[in-house]
């Protein structure tokens, strides 16, 4: 049995709070470089070319991409021949937001409940963790600072089997429309298919874990992408909803095994400030 | 198009010569404001009261900057969603306030409003909250400082970026835009 102790976790997220919301990865910001090279709107064009440039000056100074840093989003994959010492996961997790939201001077948009008097608790803890127990002795975590504006465009449907391909590409094509220029793109689409209500939530979240340009491993899937893609850019919303050719960067799809009677389906929406770290501790 | 340079506050005039697509760089003092600080600023105008700014002829930003670094006049400040002020918006231009800026869609009700006391709506581009933050040369708290980050602030701007998305003419580029470059 490999021992971790609490501390050592909180460091490690501490670090990838400030680091996630500091440096765009490089597969979003080529992404980005490419939209550029496609966009055939001028407007839409300046404003890749402002978010080419934002990424650079955070990058630089050392702050924050936007100002919007987010709910602070884990998942754990836990190797169960790893023993926690000094403290439970979720302790050590929030500790690490504590610190890495305080000494990034990072903002802090996380308030106690939600429906009665709103009070921002500080320091933008609690997390939302979610863990799955994996073979070996490794922890591995993955981190997203998740933004409000484009979480707000999200959605679950449970569409019926009989809705087939069509409803589905619908379904996610529409919320996208819906969706507008409120969740500044150009976006990141995760889409969750199968499971339950809940299950496929987590899956369209996860899809926005993956690095962009990364297509899913099943070939049908893969073209589904796609053909997603292609029908929201065809919307011509473009960067920031001025219009143009660049709507969404990439469309990722996450699956399950479905109930007999079922559909999931889910949509969670990124902006282009599509955050994430991964770590192997 | 070269962006159209403007100064802050704006006359009537000014906002006339605003065309939905027009880029733009503003010039000089505008404040911010965010949902709890419109909340309040519409409670006092219900109660008949002094507000703690003078809205004639202003610029709102939508924004609740990161906290700023030593050395740093704000954070990263980039535009938050509009609709969440939707509510507000009507009462504000009512009051004088000529120009708003955020993030995203707006009601009829807003849009209604921009061209029956000649105001116009712009967008920043969201997410770009490093590059703006460049362009806030001074930031000071004018009211409501227990809002903390949505306190009401003055800022000194200079060439800051937007796009004019709805004018004082019922032009929307949202729909223009996307209609233009749709297959
Ligand atoms: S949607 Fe993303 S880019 Fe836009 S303000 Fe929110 S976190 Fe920032």
């Amino acid at each position: 049995m490999r021992e971790l102790a609490a501390s050592t976790i909180s460091d490690h997220v501490a670090e990838m709070c400030e680091e996630a919301n500091i440096y765009l990865g490089q597969d979003v910001f080529g992404a980005l470089k490419d939209a550029l090279e496609t966009e055939e709107s001028p407007t839409g064009k300046e404003v890749l070319k402002q978010l080419i440039e934002n990424v650079e000056i955070a990058r630089d100074e050392q702050i924050p991409i936007c100002q919007d840093t987010g709910f602070a989003v884990f998942f754990v994959e836990w190797g169960q021949d790893v023993h926690l010492t000094g403290g439970t996961l979720e302790e050590a997790i929030n500790a690490g937001v504590r610190r890495g939201y305080d000494e990034g001077y990072l903002r802090k948009s996380i308030v106690k409940d939600p429906l009665f008097e709103r009070k921002n608790t500080g320091d933008n803890t609690p997390a939302v963790i979610y863990t799955d127990i994996v073979a070996g002795d490794k922890v591995k975590i993955h981190f997203a600072p998740k933004g409000g504006g484009s979480e707000n465009m999200s959605a679950v449907k449970m569409l019926k089997p009989s809705d087939g391909e069509e409803g589905f590409v619908d379904f996610v094509v529409n919320q996208v429309k819906t969706a507008g220029p409120n969740p500044c793109p150009p976006i990141v689409v995760g889409v969750g298919i199968g499971g339950t209500f809940d299950k496929v939530a987590v899956l369209a979240k996860k899809a926005l874990f993956r690095p962009v340009g990364q297509s899913h491993p099943d070939s049908r899937f893969a073209e589904l992408e796609k053909k997603i893609k292609e029908k929201i850019n065809d919307l011509g919303v473009g960067p920031q909803g001025f219009g143009g050719r660049n709507f969404a960067l990439a469309v990722h799809i996450e699956d399950y095994p479905s109930h007999i009677a079922s559909m999931a389906a889910a949509v969670n929406l990124n902006c282009h400030a599509c955050r994430h770290l991964e770590r192997e501790i | 198009m070269e962006p159209k340079k403007i100064q802050a506050p704006l006359s009537d005039e000014d906002v006339m010569d605003l065309k939905a697509g027009d880029n733009v760089l503003i010039n000089g003092v505008i404040y911010t404001a965010r949902d709890a600080a419109h909340k309040k600023l519409v409670e006092l105008m219900d109660k008949g009261e002094d507000l703690p700014i003078d809205l004639k002829g202003q610029f709102i930003f939508y924004v609740g900057p990161t906290p700023a670094k030593p050395g740093q006049a704000i954070g990263s400040a980039g535009p938050t969603t509009s609709g969440r002020m939707d509510a507000y918006t009507p009462r504000m231009l009512e009051k004088g306030m000529k120009a708003c800026i955020g993030k995203g869609l707006r009601s009829q009700a807003v849009k209604d409003a921009l061209v029956k006391h000649k105001g116009v709506y712009l967008a920043a581009v969201g997410g770009a909250g490093a590059l703006l933050s460049k362009k806030i040369k001074k930031s000071e708290v004018v009211a409501y400082p227990e809002l903390g980050a949505e306190a009401i602030h003055r800022l000194e701007v200079e060439d800051f970026p937007a796009t004019v998305i709805n004018d004082a003419y019922g032009n929307d580029l949202y729909e223009e835009g996307a209609k233009q470059y749709a297959r």
